[in-house]
């Protein structure tokens, strides 16, 4: 059961680090890829302060070992640059002590490309996958409606 | 005012949305162990035994501590073992703490420790501590050392006592003509902060203790280890960076105790410890539960003539912070009303449960659900609006409080003033209950608060300043970053008195004990108002300075320059005048001659002529303000089903002034919404051994997007003359009144009384169940 | 973090994957499928679950097929959830996976993994106990196809080795008017108190429950009384009277407090479908 050597595709760049093959994505995020952006809070699916995108989906990555990333795109905070919904979350405010939040706008960035028109009904059932517990969220709900609106055509 | 009042982006928003920003367990420079604890698996056991060969035979375990005696450790009675000796006294309570190379061979040593239990009979609730022959949870009360206003009872489960006795209670009785009397109770919850509490130590070979840590008071944490451990003070520096959410939790030491330990035991080598989320909840201390019993006697127009409170809190298995907690619910047990007969007799409990820290509202939040239930109660017994009930009997300028603080225009908020605009927001006058349809209504309810904190009275608060060559200014202060934002505040307070642009104030936004002044902790919501009035110190400091050279170059008095802009100029010609960067570090002529120096500024702030209380009455000055508010809560219910939905959460809070719009908005909301999640959904489980059932997210349950009602916040503005540029403390306000609130309109709703948190659809069951078998 | 490691396979076939596990088990290992992985992930990382050497079933065609052949839906047990319900070729298997945990969770959570889940309530199992669907099991013996009341007792009693390849589900069942709803301890977060789906077919209720007992089960007693003629009260009353033991008394509610939850959700099931 030694350790295996592994290429994951990290924010655009590819990397090989070696691995335990029950090492999560998240471990291997911040402890071989020193990636600090996504957080542990629970490591049992249930915060998402963990939160990436795999593929452009979101995804817990306490609940994914490393070796499960083989051949998937993922991107972590650190892979946004100046995007629409980072600067939402200045604009309103939208994180108090910045725990949960690299984990939330990496649901909303996915969130807004999977469903640019989404609905009350559809940004509820995204975002109720992350806990935040200093905003009230209505600060979130501002941030990512103020992008969802810019990016209606005309809008 | 040019910044004080807008929404000044947070200094720390670009780290923040980058997930560039730092916390404790993000630091993994060089070569760290790791360490696990084993903790207890039930509330009250004796250890009979530990076995520790299997694990010490684990690939990359350095120590393993456990069985040893330890100074004890505890704030206020020394009660506390760091590591269980001899029993444990919650479930989750550290048995043993292993230290390994990774944190993989550190949890598999973990689990290979075996401990022999034998079962003791367990104390699940302070009703249960308090009665006679109840079991003892310390049997040796009486031998620890405490500080001097705590005072244990040997041979019970009483950590402490506080007593408020005031008027004359045969007189108020009498001149009463109605009387309620009800009893509230909840358990335990937890602060469920998103960064789980971490720690690391490292003991350097010429003796200096280095510590990192999750913590709202890293200056506690190196004197209480000085103080434990006989360890030299100015060898021991913490540091703090960025913090995830706190709101009380982290101001107890604990961690920092296990990890210093763990550091020693393996010869001063960096070793970090981080709380799985379950040892967060269970292991690390909580929030703190109350048994309450309250009584009002009002006379025929409302105004409450007496009142006899009981509060019974869980302070857990050791005393630490429960004491000042239980203190300062003594201190402000009526809620904002004027209250002249008055006796109240507040305790410490010690029962099996996790300990408790402050939590945001320190007592407030809680005895606030006793004291709003039992308003309304008494609103319905004579017939009066809940809202006129509480208008009426308001503290006010003139009156006292429980401990005979006489209040004035400035060190009380203004309550009928939040009272008239909750009014206004909430809809009061389209009534209580408005019906959907058959099915469903839409019920409010209301409550009040006040607040003061009750903070030691030599706490103190320090600022520095330095110039960078480009004129710009560094600010350097003890309160630590977790969350509200008070660092971006303390900059705008400094930018509107120097009129400078605060773009050109830059933060340090870590703490670090040895270069950091200190700020007592970051508590209370005082960082504003300490820290705000110690860069006003600083930054006269700075002016005074500033202008100092600036008239000798200028060849000008003093009292004829002005600052602003970054500059000094002389007021009648501004276009005449220096800029902070060519004298921050003294004025250079052009022939290379320098006068002045490098402008440092300082700043302290001490609270002033805070009191202990008198142990027979109460009476002192437990703190320097009252902080008011006015609640409402709206909600749909099912008449059906007793589910419901959050409509509406309203908060109207005498903040004094506001500093930054949508920071103070987002300080108001957050505080509801955690305070609709503590009285809404969150409490600890506990079965007959004392174990919490629920110790993960997935089963305790803080609220979630959408979960929220819509907000409505409303701020009265009457200043604080002390506080800096009239701040009044806000963080835990919007909290404080929402489990009073909610259980009231769920209680007018159901048409039943409510008397226990959680308020969730099955207690609503139970009492409508109890109801009809009671008219059966 | 997981206190003990595992080799980790990738078979790409069906016979791959378990002649892999027969030969592991030979060897003395403990193998397991794994299709989300999350209850490995989370129950080992608290000791409660244990495997040294994990067969990663998502790789195999067969487990993430979605697609009707003739008049039956053939569901693969490797997709997400969220998959299953970005999709939505089943509507009421859509509605009540969509109240599974959260939707970031439900993209890892596997349709498999959920019925053969150690956590007692795998939700995603009540449509499939209404919808008469089979189930396509592999094994040491080779490809079996398997109607789901005879092999969901419960949990799914699959035989060491075998593997819940695909659900295929008859076109008239997904089209069938339904009714489900998920009754959480408070608001929309957390574990069922009570989770309903109900199904009516050829003029006949059939519900099934999660939440109620330590096991999602379909209750053709419960089923015959709702289906009798008389007052609602009366038929509701006969449902409850037969209602498998026990009942969960447990920090998520009291078990007479479920009943009066599923009371009122039985009658709420007849008025949607009569
Ligand atoms: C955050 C969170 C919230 C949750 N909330 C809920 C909830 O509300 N309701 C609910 O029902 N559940 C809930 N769960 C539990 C969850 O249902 C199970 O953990 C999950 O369904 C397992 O799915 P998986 O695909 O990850 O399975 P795995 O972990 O891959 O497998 C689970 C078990 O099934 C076996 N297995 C998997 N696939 C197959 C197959 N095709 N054939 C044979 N055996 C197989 C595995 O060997 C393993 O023993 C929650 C889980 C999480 C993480
Ligand atoms: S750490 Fe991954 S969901 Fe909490
Ligand atoms: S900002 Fe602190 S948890 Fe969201």
């Amino acid at each position: 059961m030694a350790s295996k050597t592994i290429t994951l595709h990290v924010n655009g760049e590819v990397r090989t680090i070696t691995v335990r093959a029950s090492d999560t994505l998240l471990f291997a995020l911040r402890g071989k890829l020193g990636l600090t952006g996504p957080k542990p809070g629970c490591l049992n699916g249930d915060c998402g302060a963990c939160t990436i995108n795999v593929d452009g989906w979101p995804m817990k990555s306490c609940l994914m070992l490393a070796v499960e990333a083989v051949g998937k795109e993922v991107v972590t905070i650190e892979g946004l640059h100046d995007t629409p919904i980072q600067r939402a979350f200045v604009e309103e405010f939208a994180f108090q002590c910045g725990y949960c939040t690299p984990g939330f706008i990496m649901n909303c960035h996915s969130l807004l490309k999977q469903h640019p028109d989404a609905d009350d009904r559809i940004i509820k059932e995204w975002l109720e996958s992350n806990i935040c517990r200093c905003t009230s969220y209505i600060e979130i709900e501002k941030a990512v409606k103020s992008v969802l609106r810019k990016e209606e055509p005309g809008g | 005012m040019e910044v004080i009042g807008k929404s000044v982006i947070r200094k720390d928003a670009a780290e923040k949305v980058t997930g560039r920003a730092k916390y404790t367990h993000d630091y993994q420079t060089g070569r760290i162990l790791s360490c696990k604890m084993v903790i207890s698996p039930y509330g009250h056991a004796k250890i009979i035994s530990i076995d520790t060969s299997n694990a010490q035979k684990v690939p990359g375990v350095r120590a393993i501590i456990a069985g040893k005696h330890y100074p004890l450790t505890g704030e206020a009675i020394r009660d506390r073992p760091p590591i269980a000796v001899e029993k444990v006294r919650y479930h989750g309570e550290p048995v043993a703490l292993v230290v390994a190379d990774t944190p993989g061979q550190a949890k598999t040593a973990a689990d290979l420790i075996k401990v022999q239990y034998e079962l003791l009979p367990v104390v699940n609730s302070p009703t249960q501590a308090f009665q006679k022959g109840a079991p003892l949870v310390h049997e040796h009360l009486g031998e620890y050392k405490k500080e001097e206003d705590s005072h244990p009872v040997p041979g019970t489960n009483i950590a402490t006592l506080y007593k408020i006795r005031k008027g004359q209670m045969d007189k108020g009785w009498a001149e009463s003509e109605t009387v309620v009397e009800a009893s509230f109770s909840f358990a335990p919850s937890d602060h469920a902060a998103m960064e789980t509490r971490c720690a690391t130590a490292e003991i350097k070979p010429d003796g200096t203790i280095i510590i990192m840590t999750s913590s709202q008071a890293p200056f506690m944490v190196k004197r209480l280890i000085a103080d434990y451990f006989g360890e030299d003070m100015g060898k021991i520096i913490v540091h703090t960076p960025l913090v995830g959410g706190a709101f009380g939790g982290k101001a107890s030491v604990q961690l920092e105790v296990l990890a210093y330990l763990a550091s020693k035991a393996v010869g001063g080598e960096p070793v970090k410890l981080l709380n799985s989320r379950e040892e967060d909840i269970i292991t690390s201390p909580c929030h703190i539960g109350l048994d309450a019993t309250v009584k009002f006697g009002a006379d025929r127009n409302g105004r409450i003539r007496a009142a006899e409170i009981r509060y019974l809190w869980d302070g857990g298995a050791y005393s630490d912070k429960a004491v000042d907690v239980t203190r300062s619910g003594a201190v402000d047990c009526t809620g904002p009303y004027d209250i002249e007969n008055l006796w109240c007799d507040s305790y410490c409990m010690y029962t099996n449960h996790p300990y408790a820290s402050p939590f945001r509202g320190f007592s407030h939040s809680e005895l606030s659900f006793a004291i709003e239930r039992t308003m309304d109660l008494l609103a319905q017994k004579l017939n009066m609006d809940p809202l006129e009930l509480r208008y009426i009997n308001a503290i006010k300028p003139g009156d006292t409080t429980p401990t005979r603080v006489k209040l004035n225009k400035s060190n009380v908020g203004n309550l009928r003033k939040c009272i008239d605009k909750l009014k206004e927001l909430f809809n009061w006058d389209e009534g209580i209950i408005k019906e959907v349809n058959k099915r469903y209504v839409r019920v409010k309810g209301v409550s009040c608060s006040w607040k003061t904190s009750t903070i030691d009275s030599d706490a103190p608060s320090g600022v520095i300043l330095t110039f960078n060559r480009d004129g710009s200014i560094n600010l350097m202060s003890g309160v630590v970053e977790i969350g509200t934002g008070t660092k971006t505040v303390l900059a705008q307070i400094l930018a509107e008195r120097l009129k400078m642009d605060v773009d050109n104030i830059h933060v340090r936004m870590e703490v670090d004990t040895q270069t950091t002044p200190e700020h007592w902790k970051t508590v209370a919501s005082r960082g504003t108002f300490m820290g705000g009035r110690a860069v006003l110190r600083a930054a006269e400091d700075v002016i005074q300075q500033l202008k100092e050279v600036a008239a000798c170059v200028l060849k000008a008095p003093k009292d004829d320059l002005e600052i602003a802009d970054s500059r000094v100029f002389l007021r009648d010609d501004p276009s005449i005048g220096l800029h902070f960067k060519d004298i921050g570090y003294g004025y250079k002529y052009p022939n290379g001659e320098t006068i002045g120096q490098q402008i440092i500024g300082r700043g302290s702030y001490i609270l002033r002529h805070l009191t202990h209380l008198d142990p027979e009455t109460g009476a002192g000055k437990p703190g320097p303000e009252w902080t008011v508010a006015a609640y409402g809560v709206e909600i749909e219910f099912d008449k059906r089903d007793y589910t419901y939905r959050l409509i509406k959460a309203c908060t109207v809070v005498d903040i004094g002034n506001v500093m930054n719009e949508k920071a103070a908005l987002g300080q108001v909301m957050g505080a509801m919404s955690m305070g609709l999640a503590f009285a809404g959904r969150e409490t600890f489980y506990f079965d007959e051994l004392g174990r919490v059932l629920n110790p993960q997210l997935r089963t305790y349950r803080p609220l979630r997007y959408g979960e929220n009602p819509q907000y409505v916040v409303g701020f009265v503005e009457t200043p604080q003359l002390d506080g800096p540029y009239g701040a009044r403390g806000v963080g835990e306000h919007g909290l404080m009144g929402m489990p009073g609130a909610l259980g009231n309109a769920l209680s007018n709703a159901a048409g039943v009384s409510l008397h226990h948190l959680p308020l969730i659809p099955e207690l609503v069951w139970r009492a409508k169940e109890a109801a009809k078998n009671a008219s059966i | 973090m997981l206190p003990f490691d595992f080799d980790y396979f990738q078979p790409k076939s069906l016979k791959e994957a378990v002649e892999l596990f027969r030969y592991l088990e030979q060897q003395g290992k403990q193998p397991m499928f794994f299709s989300g992985g999350t209850e490995l992930i989370t129950l080992g990382r608290i000791d409660l679950a244990f495997s040294d050497a994990v067969i990663d079933i998502k790789n195999i065609p067969e487990c993430k097929v979605m697609q009707y052949s003739g008049d039956y839906l053939f569901i693969g047990g490797a997709l997400s959830l969220t998959q299953i319900e970005e999709a939505n070729p089943f509507p009421l298997l859509t509605k009540v996976a969509s109240e599974v945990a959260d939707h970031t969770a439900r993209g890892k959570i596997t349709l498999g993994g959920n019925i053969c889940a150690q956590i007692f309530y795998r939700e995603a199992v009540l449509p499939l106990l209404l919808a008469d669907s089979q189930l396509l099991i592999v094994g040491p013996e080779g490809v079996q196809t398997i109607h789901i009341n005879d092999i969901f007792q419960q949990q799914l009693k699959l035989k060491k080795g075998e593997l819940l390849v695909q659900t295929a589900t008859e076109r008239r069942f997904i089209e069938a008017p339904f009714f489900t709803v998920k009754r959480r301890q408070q608001w929309d977060t957390g574990y069922p108190l009570i989770t309903i789906a109900a199904l009516k077919i050829d003029q006949e209720f059939r519900v099934a429950i999660s939440g109620l007992c330590p096991f999602p089960f379909r209750s053709q007693e419960a089923e015959a009384y709702l289906n009798r003629q008389g007052s609602m009260e009366e038929r509701i009353d006969g449902a409850l009277s037969v209602l498998p033991k026990p009942i969960l008394d447990d920090v998520e509610g009291s078990a007479q407090y479920r009943l009066f939850v599923l009371r009122n959700l039985l009658y709420d099931a007849l008025v949607a479908l009569e």
